[in-house]
């Protein structure tokens, strides 16, 4: 059985704006019935080129169509300036989450979208650009790059659950490799340096708030960002995180290894003191 | 909500009379059937009666059925045993739709070097026998094949594949699993050497199983320690698992025509008025070569899992062969082995009954699944185009 949240079984059982558009503004078709899911997203712009409406066909399990249907509601009022900006995780945030098998039915949200915009602004799609990677799903190498870089993806299985790529005959799984493989090294070697003091609180505090609070939390964890002082990240351990022995060993090989992944190799995580923590 | 449990070939409800017959074996009879002393002796009395109980229904002898854990430790301990005794043959012949018991098991051996011949099966679900004749060689250490189909209900002729594996002198094992309990086996009138059976499948608990293990067969255990068994399934026994299995064994043997009739009314019934109230939809599977409780219908241009939610809905348990239920982004590998299109793979559903189920639930479902097709229908991109290229021829 997959655990939906609430939101999404509301949205699989009352899908908001099902069907298509007359004479659409836009139009994305994403996904084809070999593959097991497809969508099809029409919009509508208003005089001030908002969209005015949006309306989805799609073909595909619960969280497909909860994911579209969520979609068609994000981004009604916004200006395509502002519907562009909508991520994969932007779609699974607002239904709670999706199970991490089914996270490819909110990049296919965002696939469809940007589909849409295309048509509008008259972008012509020759097939799909740059090589195939996964030849079961018809996967390429941009869309695999893309869905690590927006997800901070770091296994062959999470790309499979995020894009479907090696999840067919699995042929493909060491090329997947090579691209994560490929990237990391790019992280390493360049972005991290760039970072202004501003930026990289923001990067360590969204870092937190997505991935490792989630994460922790699946165990009845949890830590709270106290303070960042250079290269110190200060956290305070809560839930089952504060009676822990373990906790320690958390923070270092998983709170700290991830932020060293994603900030920067300098980063110590330190546990905040005067804490009232029962145990150590 | 009161549930309708159309999902049997998962797994089935512990009959009462089970029920019944295992309880007093936890916290009253709880001695080990090992011991010296009565109170223990009296149970591996039981276990005895358990042995014939479960001997009765496929016609064995008592001393050729090993307990064991499950279905999956049977196949497995099977397949393994006949690769021991034959050290120097390194291929093993199965088909491609049998269950992951099997398949993923001679995967595993495949890295260990051993040559794997998965046969094919055609649209219907069927095995060329032919093809398994010329498949067999010098090297052959075993042929694996299932009874009857988890996902379609297609029943092989294992019978007789197994005489053709004899006349080249190779071991011939059954993942019988689906089809104990519910057609008639007679070990007596084939030559199969092994065959497996799970407790689940007919109304006994989770957590039990028998591989039977024709007399004058080498055996090799897969399980090593104590003398259990007769030490080819070493391991205190599940005193209560296997009580019940012996017990539903014996309902089975009595419930056979019911299966085979009452059973056999309700599918055709639930199967009829599917095809008839919903266009576009077909059955998976041979027909008439068919276990009695199995339907697999694919209704097209829709998806298995939302079917199975809008279905759950209703309180209603079916299965799914789609890729989201699958377990992984294909369809199922039956499916796919049968050549059955994407377009009908996605939206196959699998509806499996029991002795258990009545008349009304059948109905209940027949009113309820047109609305949950259409809806879905009418949500998916594909359906519009369909409707209308029909409207023009």
């Amino acid at each position: 059985m997959w655990e939906y949240t609430d939101k999404v079984k509301d949205h699989f059982l009352n899908p908001r704006n099902v069907g298509e558009i007359e004479n659409p503004d836009g139009v994305g078709e994403v996904g084809s019935i070999a593959c097991g899911d497809a969508l099809r997203l029409t919009f509508k712009l208003d005089e001030n080129k908002r969209i005015k409406e949006a309306k989805f066909k799609t073909f595909g399990c619960a969280s497909a169509i909860a994911s579209a249907s969520a979609l068609t509601e994000m981004i009604k009022g916004l200006t395509l300036e502002e519907a562009k900006k909508i991520t994969n995780q932007d779609i699974a945030r607002y239904l709670g989450g999706l199970p991490d098998e089914k996270m490819h039915c909110s990049v296919m949200g965002r696939q469809a979208l940007e589909k849409a915009i295309d048509y509008y602004e008259g972008k012509v799609y020759t097939q799909e650009e740059g090589t195939i990677v996964c030849e079961c799903f018809g996967v390429t190498e941009e869309e695999i790059e893309r869905a690590i870089k927006e997800n901070n993806l770091s296994t062959v299985e999470e790309v499979t659950n995020y894009t479907k790529a090696g999840g067919g005959c699995g042929n493909c799984r060491g090329r997947i490799e090579e691209i994560l493989e490929r990237l990391r090294g790019q992280v390493k070697a360049g972005d991290k340096k760039k970072l202004s003091n501003l930026q990289k609180i923001r990067l360590i505090e969204e870092t937190i708030e997505r991935e490792i609070r989630p994460s922790l939390k699946k165990d009845g964890g949890d830590i709270e960002l106290v303070d960042i002082v250079g290269n110190r990240v200060i956290v305070a351990t809560r839930g089952a995180c504060a009676t822990c022995n373990a906790a320690g060993i958390t923070l270092k090989h998983f709170v700290e290894r991830r932020l060293k992944e994603v900030v920067s190799s300098d980063i110590v995580v330190e546990e905040a003191e005067n804490e009232n923590n029962i145990s150590r | 909500m009161k549930t309708i449990y159309l999902d049997n070939n998962a797994t089935t409800k512990v009959s009462e009379e089970v029920l019944a017959e295992i309880l007093p074996y936890f916290s009253e009879f709880y001695g080990n059937p090992s011991s010296m002393h009565t109170f223990g002796g009296q149970v591996a009395t039981k276990i005895k009666e358990a042995r014939q109980q479960v001997a009765a229904l496929i016609g064995a002898s008592p001393d050729e059925i090993i307990f064991t854990s499950c279905g999956t430790e049977s196949d497995n301990t099977a397949i393994r045993s006949a690769l021991l005794a034959n050290p120097n043959k390194k291929h093993i012949v199965t088909s491609r739709v049998e269950h992951p018991a099997v398949l993923a098991l001679v995967s595993h051996l495949s890295t260990l070097g051993y040559r794997i011949t998965e046969l094919p099966v055609n649209k219907e679900g069927l095995l060329d026998l032919e093809l398994l004749r010329r498949s067999i060689t010098a090297d052959t250490a075993i042929v694996s094949l299932m009874w009857a189909n988890n996902e379609t209900g297609v029943i092989f002729p294992v019978e007789e594949a197994a005489e053709i594996a004899h006349e080249k002198g190779v071991l011939f094992h059954t993942d019988a699993v689906q089809a104990v309990g519910k057609i008639p086996i007679d070990m007596k009138r084939n030559v199969i050497d092994m065959l497996s059976l799970s407790g689940h499948k007919l109304h006994a608990p989770k957590g039990v199983g028998a591989l039977y293990v024709r007399r004058g067969t080498k055996f090799a255990p897969f399980l090593i320690g104590g003398h259990q068994e007769k030490g080819r399934r070493s391991g205190t026994e599940n005193v209560p698992g296997i009580i019940g299995l012996g017990k539903a064994c014996e309902l089975a043997a009595a419930n056979m025509e019911k299966e085979n009739t009452y059973v056999r009314r309700l599918r055709d019934r639930l199967e009829q008025g599917l095809l008839s109230r919903i266009p576009r939809c077909k059955i998976n599977g041979h027909l008439e070569k068919r276990l009695p409780n199995t339907t697999n219908i694919s209704f097209e241009y829709v998806e298995g899992e939302a079917i199975l939610l809008l279905l759950n809905e209703w309180g209603i348990c079916a299965s799914s062969g789609s890729a989201c239920t699958s377990g992984s982004l294909q369809p199922s590998h039956v499916l796919r082995a049968m050549g059955v299109p994407f377009t009908m793979a996605h939206g196959s559903i699998r509806f499996s009954l029991s002795i258990y189920n009545t008349e009304e639930e059948i109905d209940f479902v027949l009113d309820k699944m047109p609305t949950i097709i259409s809806r879905l229908r009418e949500m998916s991109p594909y359906w519009q185009q369909v409707e209308s290229c029909e409207y023009m021829s």
